[in-house]
């Protein structure tokens, strides 16, 4: 294998991972009333085609994919739609989103796969079927795994490489994917490798996972070239850039994308969900979730239906403790908190960590004294000091120079920060502020 | 030193700068360009801001058009009395009457009447606060309340007031569209003066669901627009009025809203709450 276990720079927070790392998923009974809303993917919201009163089994479309860069809604329960409104949405807004009032006790009736067996389909045929069955990249981001498998063809594609770092803290859904599901994340590479004609194909998991990297090992294939290959435990080891500077010892350009080194890289998650449409004839409809941080009472990894409300979903955790003050969607490092308790788990919902008051107390914010240590904590090299004195005099521009386009948010300056200035959100604010000019120009 | 070496140096220095200087005295009377000595004039007695309000793209080029008639100088709002005459005078036309134009909010969700669901604990900024979950604002609509417009306004004319809401004071507003522009939720809009019916709101929710995050919000009952048809209508949960016929409206209008979301906004735009005694509305 190329290269070192690791890259340069990045953190070491507390991994957090005791309390759900050896918990078992729990399969989540349906809620009363499901929110989905129309828009879970990264790119263009999915065009409705429910009304309020229309009967929908499990599994039904309830919304359709408007262009490429786009998927369709599942129902993920059985009911009756109640209501087409505003709902507020992961991301803060209020967003369009289908409620359904779900069926008490009917059975789940079988019916007619949706998603067709994947022997004799063409590759290409794959890839629609994968748009068609929703899928989405499950890692956080949601962007349309199908458009990932097209690479136009001046960009050859080499390697897939399948991404269990997990790194964020507290998380274990992907750890507990590859620990109980490795054969669906083997017939998922299979299909994967099959769509995209390539050869190879590298499994890059965090060595703070030793029974899944075990697990794996005891399940590859012998006929295809798929390798697992243990990585430092190092934040943001799972970024993209990172983990291809691992296994390849290349460097993705700034601003170009890892097909541009001849790379595809899937979060193991959205591996597993490919192996499980296929199999299971289903769309994406439900997820596996880590529930936990120590506010909560019992840390679960659950199987949730898409769109079950985070009231819910707390309340099947048995509740929160009296010192919970904050609820973060994600991991700690790059999650969103959280206002209200009835926004739904959408597709890119990975986690869900309740987090104390130890925790999220507020600090003192004090000035820079330059001390250097985000220069050290970045991924990217960049200069997180001079991009926050920048965005403190708005100076988007000036940021744009110094690369702010590079800066994926991780975390890490903001972390390191004796001053604890809040760099990363100075840096999503002037990023947010570009494209807003962007768009006007 | 040699006396040779100095005159030579000087004479070339002087054959260069006599050179050069014939060739500018040439091109100064070849390529010159007579400009009406009145524009200097008038930028100099203009207010300078360069806010951009008149619709020029700074003080020269209202000036510029002033003199050419394009436009009468009231049509700079950021002038007094006394220098609008200066320039009518100099400019020998009359003043004219511009619309005064403000910067309208439409929110009128102080903290007083639309509780925060969430703490928000980050950069003090509008921007920033909506960019990460919205902000905390039960209201996902509603005025943020960390002043971006306050301290965009180049003219002073925008106060906090105690329930963390904007107050536009009009003597000093100058319409520049300054606050339209900061403003992450895009509250501010630009009215004239006698446009007096706004609807001070821009929840989309209906019914309770409106009324349960913002005490204040339209939820959209549609009174108003049973009331005065011909200038409100009802679209997407939120009375809108029609400002093309805005001639025909009258407080009757606003008179049934049973949370106040649509007023008869004479004057500036006062909110239940009043300004601290350091930003008082005369300022």
């Amino acid at each position: 294998m190329l290269g070192s276990s690791t890259f340069r720079h990045g953190v070491h927070p507390p991994e957090s991972k005791h309390l759900t790392e050896k918990v078992r998923v729990r399969r989540m009974p349906f809620p009363d009333e499901i929110v989905l809303p129309l828009r879970q993917h990264a790119g263009k919201p999915a065009r409705l085609l429910v009304k309020a009163g229309d009967r929908v089994e499990r599994g039904d479309k309830v919304a359709e994919a408007d262009g490429f860069v786009s998927v369709p809604i599942h129902a993920s329960a059985a009911g009756t739609v109640k209501d087409i409104r505003l709902c507020p949405h992961p991301d803060g807004s209020m967003a369009e989103s289908v409620v359904i009032a779900v069926d008490r006790f009917s059975p789940q009736v079988p019916r007619p796969r949706i998603v067709p067996r994947w022997e004799g389909l063409s590759p290409k045929q794959v890839v629609e079927e994968v748009q068609k069955a929703g899928v989405v990249g499950l890692g956080g981001a949601a962007f349309p795994t199908h458009v990932k498998l097209l690479p136009p063809d001046d960009m050859p594609v080499h390697t897939l490489i399948i991404n269990g770092a997990e790194c964020e803290p507290y998380l274990t859904t992907d750890h507990r994917t590859m620990v109980e599901y490795p054969a669906r994340v083997q017939f998922g590479i299979r299909i994967m490798m099959k769509a995209l004609g390539v050869d190879k194909a590298v499994i890059g998991v965090e060595k703070n996972k030793p029974d899944a990297i075990s697990r794996l090992q005891d399940t590859l294939p012998d006929d295809l070239d798929v390798s697992v290959l243990p990585l430092t435990v190092k934040y943001p080891q799972g970024a993209e850039k990172m983990l291809i500077k691992v296994v390849t010892g290349r460097e993705v350009p700034s601003g170009k994308l890892p097909m541009h080194v001849g790379v595809v890289v899937q979060n193991v998650g959205s591996i597993a969900c490919i192996g499980e449409i296929f199999e299971t004839g289903y769309p994406l409809i439900e997820r596996i979730v880590t529930v936990t941080g120590p506010g909560v009472r019992r840390p679960s990894n659950l199987l949730v239906p898409v769109g079950t409300r985070l009231r819910d979903v707390l309340e099947f955790c048995e509740g929160v403790t009296d010192e919970a003050t904050q609820i973060v969607f994600g991991g700690p490092m790059m999650g969103a908190a959280q206002p209200d308790l009835d926004t739904p788990l959408i597709k890119g919902t990975t986690g869900v960590v309740v987090l104390t008051k130890d925790q999220a107390r507020s600090v003192e914010r004090y000035p820079c004294i330059h001390c250097g240590r985000c220069l050290e904590a970045c991924p990217v090299f960049l200069n997180p000091s001079l991009l926050g004195t920048q965005a403190q005099a708005g100076r988007y521009d000036e940021m744009e120079a110094a690369n702010l386009m590079d800066c994926m948010l991780c975390g890490c300056c903001s972390y390191v920060c004796p001053s604890h200035i809040p760099l990363s959100q100075m840096f999503a604010l002037g990023k947010n502020m570009l494209r807003k000019r962007k768009a006007a120009a | 030193m040699n006396p040779q070496a100095i005159l030579a140096s000087v004479a070339v220095l002087g054959g260069v700068g006599l050179t050069f200087g014939t060739l500018i005295a040439i091109a100064n009377k070849k390529l010159f360009v007579w400009e009406d000595p009145r524009i200097d004039e008038l930028t100099d007695i203009l207010p300078g801001a360069n806010c951009g309000a008149c619709g020029f793209a700074g003080c020269r080029a209202f000036a510029e058009a002033a003199i050419d008639g394009a436009v009468a100088p009231a049509g700079c709002t950021v002038m007094g009395e006394a220098e609008l005459e200066d320039v009518a005078a100099m400019l020998g036309v009359a003043a004219g009457e511009a619309d005064k134009v403000v910067a309208r909010l439409l929110c009128a969700g102080g903290t007083d009447v639309a509780p925060r669901k969430a703490l928000y604990d980050g950069i003090e900024s509008c921007a920033a606060a909506v960019a990460v979950s919205g902000g905390g604002k039960a209201c996902a609509w509603g005025c943020v309340g960390l002043a971006d417009c306050a301290v965009a306004c180049t003219f002073d004319a925008i106060r906090m007031n105690e329930a963390d809401l904007p107050v536009v004071i009009p003597d000093r507003c100058t319409a520049c569209n300054d606050c339209v522009e900061a403003c992450p939720l895009d509250l501010f809009v630009l009215l004239p003066m006698d446009h007096k019916l706004i609807v001070q709101c821009r929840n989309l929710l209906e019914g309770d669901a409106a009324t349960d995050v913002c005490a204040v919000a339209c939820n959209a009952c549609g009174r108003c627009a049973q009331d005065a048809p011909e200038v409100v209508r009802m679209s997407d949960g939120l009375a809108v009025v029609d400002y093309d016929r805005i001639e025909l409206a009258d407080p009757t209008a606003a008179a049934r809203c049973p949370t106040g979301a649509i007023r008869w906004v004479e004057g500036a735009q006062r909110f239940e709450v009043e300004l601290t005694a350091a930003g008082s509305l005369t300022g």
